[in-house]
């Protein structure tokens, strides 16, 4: 651009212009379309216009860029006045009038008939309001007589050609000639109901009377007021001269007549503005007005206006409280008391519109509704996935691996679900313990849910699971009362677990991070984030090292531990339990071996048993909840190694392991049985290991079973623990002896596999000579 | 028949009040009122349960109008009363509370409104054609 200088009103008309052109709103205009129209509409010829359009440089860009326009435009005024075009005369040329197009009268007249009417009287109207420039109201009132039509249509077309003036204008002092003209009697006025809300409306009117009653922007397609039109006339007429003889005046008095006039002009383009064609359309100059005023309360676009501040600003708009209470309900969508963006619009539209006289609907016309349904949508999800992260924050609380990971994303797509259809969080969290004790824990769950717990989806029940697996632990710490009756214990676990500590932490966090977290509360001596077995195990261990009788205490909480001698024989009846009628039949079986270590190897022999037996099969779960009990009640870390180990091993793998251990089966039961039944998970390799720590926890499971009997047990809480370390032990009982059966089966099979192969030996073994 | 009234604490003064059938409606009037003192009954019989789903009056009227006055009250002590002619043995019992539930919701949706005063009667018009469409299904 060069340098060129545009005086307020052609800066404003020029703008209007633009935006007119730049039907796309793309900040250039292309050279056709609008343009051309426009450039038609100056009635130039058409070398002329060529000429223009080199000199702007659009032909050089092959578009027109704002600066372009301008200068077109000027040169057009340039032209239009006779004077020769030259790049210099953009400049030099003082007053030069502004650019008139002669545009064809649309349909908009008849729409402004009713308005121009109106807005005739707001001149008068207007002059009586304030003393507007006399240039102005007489070139005003003019145009009004002469062009009544004319100054619609042109107002429209300025409308709609201005639509950026207005915003750039009005906005800050919408809020002032508000007030100004809310001492006028606008409200009950009847011709110019948009009077009272003119000031509202100033803003939209600013750019009009500034630009010489240019029509508010806003109302780009309404008939704006009429009056406002003349110094863009569109109509090359007298409003013409007028505007000649105004523009001067009226550059200067703009400020001070646009908002007397805005706001007349307001209440006429609010009137004319109530929607036409579609009645209830929110033109993009008006969308521009609602967002700059939404602005004036709520800076944050995004952010909500209270219900307070939205009545105390649409109460300016003097409609009755009815009115706004009605344009309220509509408006609020999503009914919260507050108003969004979309729904403040929506709501100013419709006041608007009242004000113009239209009648409020009864529902929200369609495009007055706020788009809040996607995000409401998004929201939602949001929130669930927000209370699911956030369930699953605590499952993830505990440091776990992840050798569950694959049953968690089984389980996850579950919880999403759940969480979605009931939006609760509970399940959702469990899953997301990937740690080898989730995997525990969702055999457990599994195996409860089929035993135990009926009822409730894995994903409920979870803390009663890992509830189950301690308080059967502590059962079995007690000796072997596997009077276990599948998981319901979870009552009692509740007071187990601040015995069982870590390993009930542990359980419980795995099963079901959300389900444990809110159910059951962990035991306040839980001394390790139970993050993994084996350093529930560590902490079982340090358990048993330390006084039996604590251990006993902690691990023993239900009260099975006095009967504990009885276990034994009882635990073979307990055996019997529908459950794991097998279980029950292996564990009779191996109990006969072991009776005299029953009471207190009832659970290390089932330890070795899952050790050894490597348990693959669905019993394993079982077992490994009871040895996951066991495990935690036995300090013992070969057990919880074992655990560990087993997550990744394979039965065939803790054959072998446990046949070197089955020899030391007495001594160390216990470890080997909760890890075998997770080790089934593990990798096999582990399974050595875990044969080693067999014989250590079954010496640390020994001291702990000993120390169970001495443990005291208060009568108070005794009756609810001993129900449910009956239960678990019951449980857990049945467990074991499938384990100890399977384990006992694989046994015998890697000993045939051993004889085989030393067989297939010796066979080699001459050869090797030859 | 239906009578649905809406009266707000503490003087229990209605906020609301329509019937389907208009004639009569100064006796619903009156059925109502003497209503809201059984129902203030059962709140203080009730202690600390405030939602009353509802409450059924065969015998509170007169043995020859047969209505059934069924109430329902917020935490916030607004009493909803519907008033039921018992010959229209179709409507359930689950019918009626979905109808409170209904009624409360757009109740707090006018509350919701800062247009309206506590205390004021309700004039929504939304809520006006909430009620009249399920008045229209039950007769």
């Amino acid at each position: 651009m060069e340098g060129l200088t545009l005086s307020e009103a052609e800066q404003r008309y020029y703008c209007d212009l633009f935006s007119y052109c730049d039907t796309e709103s793309t900040k250039k205009v292309a050279s056709n379309g609008r343009v051309l129209e426009l450039f038609r509409a100056a009635q130039l010829p058409n070398d002329v216009v060529m000429q223009i359009m080199e000199l702007c440089g659009a032909t050089r860009l092959g578009y027109f860029g704002r600066s372009q326009f301008y200068i077109a435009l000027k040169l057009v005024a340039v032209a239009q006045s006779g004077l020769p075009l030259r790049v210099e005369s953009l400049n030099t040329v003082k007053d030069l009038p502004l650019p008139r197009f002669v545009v064809s009268k649309n349909e908009q007249e008849s729409r402004h008939t009713a308005l121009y009417s109106s807005d005739a009287d707001n001149p008068a109207s207007y002059s009586g309001v304030i003393p507007p420039p006399p240039g102005r109201i007489q070139v005003k009132k003019g145009s009004v007589s002469h062009d009544t039509v004319q100054q619609r249509t042109s107002t429209d077309q300025q409308e709609s050609t201005s639509p950026v003036v207005s915003p750039q204008q009005s906005p800050p002092t919408s809020p002032h000639t508000w007030r100004k003209h809310n001492r006028h009697p606008s409200g009950g006025n009847n011709e110019r109901p948009l009077a009272g809300p003119g000031p509202f409306w100033a803003p939209f009117s600013e750019a009009q009377p500034g630009s010489s009653t240019s029509s508010d922007p806003i109302w780009s397609g309404h008939s704006p007021p009429p009056h406002q039109e003349n110094w863009v006339s569109f109509a090359d007429t007298p409003p013409t001269s007028a505007l000649l003889a105004m523009h001067p005046a009226s550059v200067q008095d703009q400020t001070t007549v646009r908002t007397v006039a805005s706001a007349t002009t307001t209440n006429e383009i609010r009137r004319q503005s109530s929607s036409y064609d579609d009645p209830w359309k929110i033109t993009d100059e008006q969308r521009q007005y609602y967002v700059n005023q939404f602005k004036t309360i709520q800076p944050d676009l995004n952010g909500f206006i209270p219900g307070s501040a939205a009545k105390e600003f649409f109460t300016k708009s003097k409609l009755p409280i009815l009115e706004l209470s009605h344009i309220w309900e509509l408006s609020d969508f999503d009914k919260d008391g507050a108003l969004t963006l979309d729904e403040f619009c929506a709501a100013f539209h419709l006041v608007v519109a009242r004000k113009n006289g239209y009648d409020l609907p009864e529902k929200l016309p369609e495009s007055l509704m706020p788009k809040l349904i996607d995000l409401e949508d998004s929201t939602e999800v949001g929130e669930q996935t927000g209370e699911v992260g956030y369930s699953s924050s605590p499952a993830e609380a505990p440091p776990s691996k992840s050798p569950s990971m694959p049953s968690l994303n089984q389980t996850w797509p579950e919880l999403n679900q759940s969480s979605e259809d009931t939006a609760i969080v509970h399940p959702v969290p469990i899953r997301m313990t990937p740690s080898k004790i989730h995997m525990q824990e969702m055999e457990l769950k599994r195996t409860g849910s089929d035993h135990a717990n009926p009822t409730s989806p894995l994903l409920v029940k979870p803390p009663d699971l890992p509830e189950e697996n301690k308080m059967s632990s502590s059962v079995k710490f007690t000796p072997g009362n596997t009077v276990t009756d599948g998981y319901s214990s979870s009552d009692s676990y509740t007071s187990d677990p601040e015995q069982i500590g870590s390993t009930v932490t542990r359980q419980r966090s795995h099963s079901g991070t959300s389900p444990d977290n809110t159910a059951p509360p962990p035991p306040p001596p839980r001394p390790h984030p139970s993050h993994s077995r084996s350093s529930s195990l560590d902490m079982n261990r340090s358990f048993s090292v330390t006084p039996g009788q604590q251990q006993a205490g902690v691990v023993a909480y239900p009260p099975a531990v006095p009967p504990r001698p009885q276990p034994s024989q009882g635990a073979g009846p307990h055996v019997h339990r529908p459950v794991d009628a097998e279980g029950l039949i292996a564990h009779t079986s191996t109990s006969p071996q072991q009776i005299p270590e029953q009471p207190n190897f009832a659970d290390f022999s089932q330890f070795e048993a899952f050790a050894v037996s490597g348990v693959n099969k669905e019993e394993e779960d079982e077992i490994e909840t009871h040895s996951e009990v066991l495990q935690v009640e036995k300090p013992s870390d070969s057990a919880s190694s074992l655990r560990v180990a087993k997550a990744d091993g394979r039965v065939e793998d803790k054959a072998p392991a446990n046949v070197p251990t089955s020899a030391a089966k007495g001594t160390t039961p216990l470890a080997p049985p909760p890890k075998p039944i997770r080790r089934r998970l593990k990798s096999e390799d582990e399974l050595r290991p875990e044969a080693e720590e067999h014989t250590q926890k079954t010496g640390v499971i020994a001291a702990v079973l000993a120390s169970q009997p001495s443990i005291p047990r208060s009568v108070g809480k005794d009756k609810k623990a001993i129900q449910a370390s009956i239960r678990r032990n019951k449980e857990t009982n049945t467990v074991l002896a499938r384990l100890n059966s399977e384990l006992q089966q694989q046994l015998k099979d890697v000993l045939e596999e051993r004889i085989s192969l030393e067989v297939q030996l010796e066979q080699l073994r001459p050869f090797s000579h030859l | 028949v239906l009578v649905s009234v809406i009266c707000s604490p503490p003087q229990n003064y209605p906020l609301y009040i329509r019937s389907v059938p208009t004639e009569n409606e100064l006796k619903f009037h009156y059925t109502v009122h003497t209503s809201l003192d059984v129902v203030d009954e059962k709140i203080s019989a009730m202690g600390k349960a405030l939602v009353d789903q509802r409450e059924l009056y065969l015998g509170l009227l007169y043995p020859t109008e047969d209505y059934k006055v069924y109430g329902y009250v917020t935490n916030s002590k607004v009493k909803f009363v519907m008033v039921v002619d018992s010959s229209n043995t179709a409507l359930r019992d689950n019918e009626i509370r979905s109808m409170f539930r209904k009624l409360h919701n757009s109740y707090t949706d006018i509350m919701c409104n800062p247009f309206y005063n506590p205390g004021d009667r309700i004039q929504s018009r939304a809520f006006d054609n909430m009620v009249n469409s399920m008045m229209m299904q039950v007769c």
